[in-house]
């Protein structure tokens, strides 16, 4: 059925498949490199909405996952470079091994966050997934082996299946097939049992447990699986800039993750997709022109949060059936 | 073996004693009514038996099980059901949803992330059922909250059935509804009466009447008489307390 | 020991500092139910306003009024533009709303002051020291710092406790109707609420500035340490601020002193240190997990 929502989410497959193209066709590599962290970022979003749209569950620290991934990469390549591998092993700089041990990584910690933080709720919940998250921001600033402040490089990209990643292109295809892969997925779970759990918890936490659900465990599990997104996100983008540093886990990120997903609505699956490219989109046009340009997306993210909570794709959906 | 058995039931809100060392037994099979006046505790006991509130005092045993210490969902998966006074449907739920809810929570855990639950045929069905059963199968594809207010009162003992209860508790399920409609959901709660354990808190006093076996009147917290529904309306004290306090 | 004693001073002057700020974060939760992200932003702004006026004029007593009154004024203006619209709405709203602002006012802020960092100087009266035990000297400055603290403490009781704005406070957000039915201007109350906080606030960034530097980011920074001040200490309660304070400022001066220590007495080599900062910094972290486990509403839970 071609309704409006449809229409959209064409309009944005269509616009990835495009990306590469108008690249050429303007003659320069930063549309890839832009579109690239789009999909990472949109993972992160969609990874987020899933806890903050369907869970009503606000995890303000959702950059540790995302850290945590980048780290566990980068530190899985540190050894390696340092002839130090971990284990006395060279396979980590194998992406389709590092790259899930960044999702182990990040999902063990969400694991344990999660389960201290479920135990309360609301406004508690906010502050107390904020102050782990700088805890673990904390902790890597104080990690001097690993660079401390001033972050970690990667001595290359992961190998991807034996094979160099060099090209911006191959790796913008592998980025937005992991995006396509994490929308798919979250779009599967939501409808699923286990959806339906999280989600009618999220409309009436009561009746859920008076029907017979711990609904406690149905959250941690969503916590954790959104952990693993962000960090698989976080592995991705340690890869694109052979960098990783604290400023991934900070609580300035976290809050840009949530701007990301209301921006582009709450909910909604490919919004919070729209809501990355159009933050970053944003970004990268208000700080070219001014070096001030918080002092005006500042206000902007107010009027948003005041007068558009449903974000771009609420705007989109119009009068759509949810 | 009584599917319900309080004993020493106490819980005090500051210096208010909601529960005043409240003891009662109920039979397997039985339904038994709890009237009292506004505030007499009726909607505080309920939520003890189904753990959402903590008694300072007391045990709580189900079908001879003892489950002071259980969380709610613990006890919901031991048989228990219950109906809200305020209506708890989840919202941006059709009503088929609200009472999928309880068919999947009955089915065992629910951590399966791949299937799509709303066409899987194990959930639909019974939980159309479940709406037939109230006369609400018209209404299945409805939002929760676009139902009207009987229908929703309707939606709610759909989802109680719907999880097959073997101890069913309904906490004033004809409040706020017309009198047909009223009606009508005596005669629903007269055909599944034999086949679970009821305890029904009601104001209406006809429907009392009309289904209970035995009666439990609460004042204050406190139970003053339990007995047939007939020994109950005779006993001078009730009329006293019941009746003087403004109730119906 | 006398190490020890100058440590658990400094940390003491610590807790004051945060039950500061969580005393105005906990009050804007407590009575309105709003989570102000940008509480941060007016300590920031009171140590700049007092930075600004210590530079102008020379003097810090002229810059302790600035910072107040900058901070007060800019609390009123938020609330009577921004917060109050918020109130309504749900914590994700009011979340995202004052990032919104914490992300205008350090663009503002550097903007107009720059990005180097300023210090207030010491008001001569207070720089020198005090012999506080036979021994011991501690800096007059910290002193009178902590006094303030534990003025503003007794205040803050008196007002919530004697006062007819107090009984307003402790009424509480649920009980709008009752507390407009007695007659009073629910908004006004809310103004007057906020803007005490952002006093607060401004108070504790105008007196770090001389032992501190005022920069960019010592909003967000302190921000956080105080949202766990108020989660161990149970939100909404003053006397939870208090007590959480002092058990984050103490646990965070103290762990930062000593686990390193500690550590290096067990371990040795690099690790022992890289391993002790770290674990000194996260300290409060793993305090604030641990009374999540035994008590998740903190201390003093707030009942309803
Ligand atoms: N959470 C609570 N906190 C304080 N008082 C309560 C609470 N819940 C109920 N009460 C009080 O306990 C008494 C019994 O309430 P309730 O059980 O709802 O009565 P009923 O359902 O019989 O009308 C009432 O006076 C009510 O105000
Ligand atoms: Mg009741």
């Amino acid at each position: 059925m071609l309704n409006r929502t449809n229409l959209a989410t064409l309009l944005v497959v269509l616009a990835f498949l495009a990306v590469p193209m108008a690249a050429t066709w303007l003659g320069t590599n930063y549309v890839i490199t832009l579109a690239t962290r789009v999909a990472i970022y949109g993972i992160v979003a969609v990874s987020l909405d899933m806890l903050v749209g369907r869970g009503n569950l606000v995890s303000f620290g959702h950059a540790a996952y995302f850290g945590l991934g980048g780290y566990a990469v980068a530190i899985a390549s540190f050894h390696l470079a340092n002839d130090v591998p971990i284990f006395g092993w060279s396979g980590t700089n194998e992406a389709l091994i590092a790259w899930p041990l960044a999702m182990a990584v990040a999902g063990l910690a969400a694991l344990v966050i999660g389960a201290l933080s479920l135990r309360t709720a609301g406004v508690y919940f906010i502050m107390i997934t904020l102050a782990f998250a700088q805890m673990l921001f904390f902790l890597f600033v104080a990690l001097k082996y690993y660079g401390g402040d001033d972050g970690l490089s990667l001595s290359t990209r992961n190998l991807f299946a034996g094979n160099r990643i060099t090209d911006s292109r191959t790796f913008y295809w592998i980025c937005v097939s992991a995006l396509a892969l994490c929308v798919l997925l979250s779009w599967r779970i939501l409808n699923s049992r286990f959806g339906m759990v999280l989600r009618g918890a999220a409309a009436s936490e009561r009746r859920m447990a008076a029907l017979g659900f711990p609904v406690y465990r149905y959250r941690l599990a969503a916590f954790v699986i959104a952990g693993m997104m962000a960090g698989l996100a976080g592995a991705l983008w340690a890869n694109q800039n052979r960098f990783v540093s604290p400023d991934m886990l900070s609580w300035v990120r976290s809050g840009e993750f949530l701007v990301m997903v209301i921006m582009g609505g709450l909910s909604s699956l490919v919004g919070p997709v729209v809501g990355a490219a159009a933050f970053l989109l944003i970004e990268s046009y208000l700080s070219g022109a001014t070096e001030h340009w918080q002092m005006i997306f500042g206000p902007f993210v107010l009027l948003v949060a005041v007068f558009a909570p449903r974000g771009l794709w609420g705007a989109v959906r119009g009068k759509d059936r949810q | 073996m009584s599917a319900l058995q309080l004993e020493g039931l106490r819980k005090s809100f500051g210096s208010l004693r909601a529960t005043d060392n409240v003891s009662l037994g109920v039979e397997d099979g039985e339904c038994h009514a709890v009237i009292g006046p506004n505030g007499a505790g009726k909607t505080t006991l309920i939520g003890e038996i189904t753990g959402e509130i903590a008694p300072d005092a007391g045990r709580i045993s189900l079908f001879g099980v003892d489950v002071t210490s259980w969380n709610v969902p613990r006890r919901a998966l031991s048989g228990l059901a219950r109906s809200f006074q305020i209506t708890q449907l989840a919202p941006g739920f059709t009503a088929l949803d609200n009472a999928a809810f309880a068919v999947q929570a009955r089915q065992g855990h629910s951590f399966r992330f791949i299937a799509d639950a709303r066409k899987d045929k194990r959930l639909r069905e019974p939980a159309l059922a479940a709406l037939e059963q109230v006369g609400l199968a018209d209404r299945a594809d409805r939002n929760a909250e676009a139902l009207s207010h009987g229908e929703r009162r309707q939606l709610e003992l759909a989802v109680a059935l719907a999880m097959q209860p073997r101890l069913l508790l309904l906490d004033e399920p004809m409040a706020g509804m017309g009198p047909e409609e009223g009606a009508r959901m005596v005669e629903i709660l007269r055909g599944i009466k034999r086949t679970m354990t009821i305890v029904l808190v009601e104001h209406d006093m006809d429907a009392v009447f009309a289904l209970a076996d035995r009666v439990s009147v609460l004042v204050n917290g406190a139970i003053l008489k339990t007995g047939t529904p007939r020994e109950v309306r005779d006993d001078a004290r009730v009329r006293d307390a019941y009746l003087g306090a403004g109730a119906h | 020991m006398q190490l020890f004693l100058e440590q658990l001073l400094n940390g003491l002057q610590l807790s004051l500092t945060l039950f500061l700020l969580a005393a105005g974060l906990t009050l804007v939760f407590g009575i309105m139910g709003v989570i102000n992200l940008a509480h941060g932003s007016l300590y920031m702004i009171g140590a700049y306003a007092g930075a600004y006026a210590a530079a102008k004029t020379g003097t810090f007593w002229l810059a302790l009024p600035a910072g107040l009154a900058a901070a007060a004024l800019v609390g009123a203006a938020m609330e009577f533009i921004i917060v109050r619209r918020l109130y309504a709405r749900d914590h994700l709203s009011q979340v995202l709303a004052t990032f919104g602002l914490i992300l205008f006012f350090n663009g503002f802020i550097a903007w107009s002051a720059g990005r180097s960092p300023l210090l207030i100087e010491t008001p001569p009266q207070l720089a020198g020291f005090v012999e506080v035990l036979p021994g011991l000297r501690y800096p007059a400055y910290r002193l009178a710092m902590m006094a303030v603290g534990v003025a503003v403490a007794l205040g803050l009781w008196w007002m919530i406790s004697r006062t007819r704005v107090g009984m307003l406070i402790r009424a509480g957000s649920d009980k709008r109707e009752m507390v407009e039915a007695l007659g009073v201007d629910i908004a006004k109350l809310f103004t007057l609420v906020f803007a005490l906080g952002a006093l607060l606030a401004g108070l504790a960034g105008v007196m770090v500035g001389p032992i501190r530097s005022v920069q960019i980011g010592m909003g967000e920074q302190v921000l956080i340490t105080t949202f766990v001040v108020i989660v161990v200490g149970g939100i909404g309660s003053i006397r939870g601020a208090f007590a959480g304070a002092l058990l984050i400022g103490l646990c965070d001066t103290l762990g930062r002193a000593y686990v390193p220590m500690l550590l290096k007495s067990w371990l040795s080599g690099p690790l022992a240190d890289g391993l002790g900062a770290a674990l000194a910094s996260v300290i409060i972290y793993l305090v604030m997990a641990l009374v999540l486990v035994i008590r998740p509403r903190g201390l003093f839970p707030v009942s309803g």
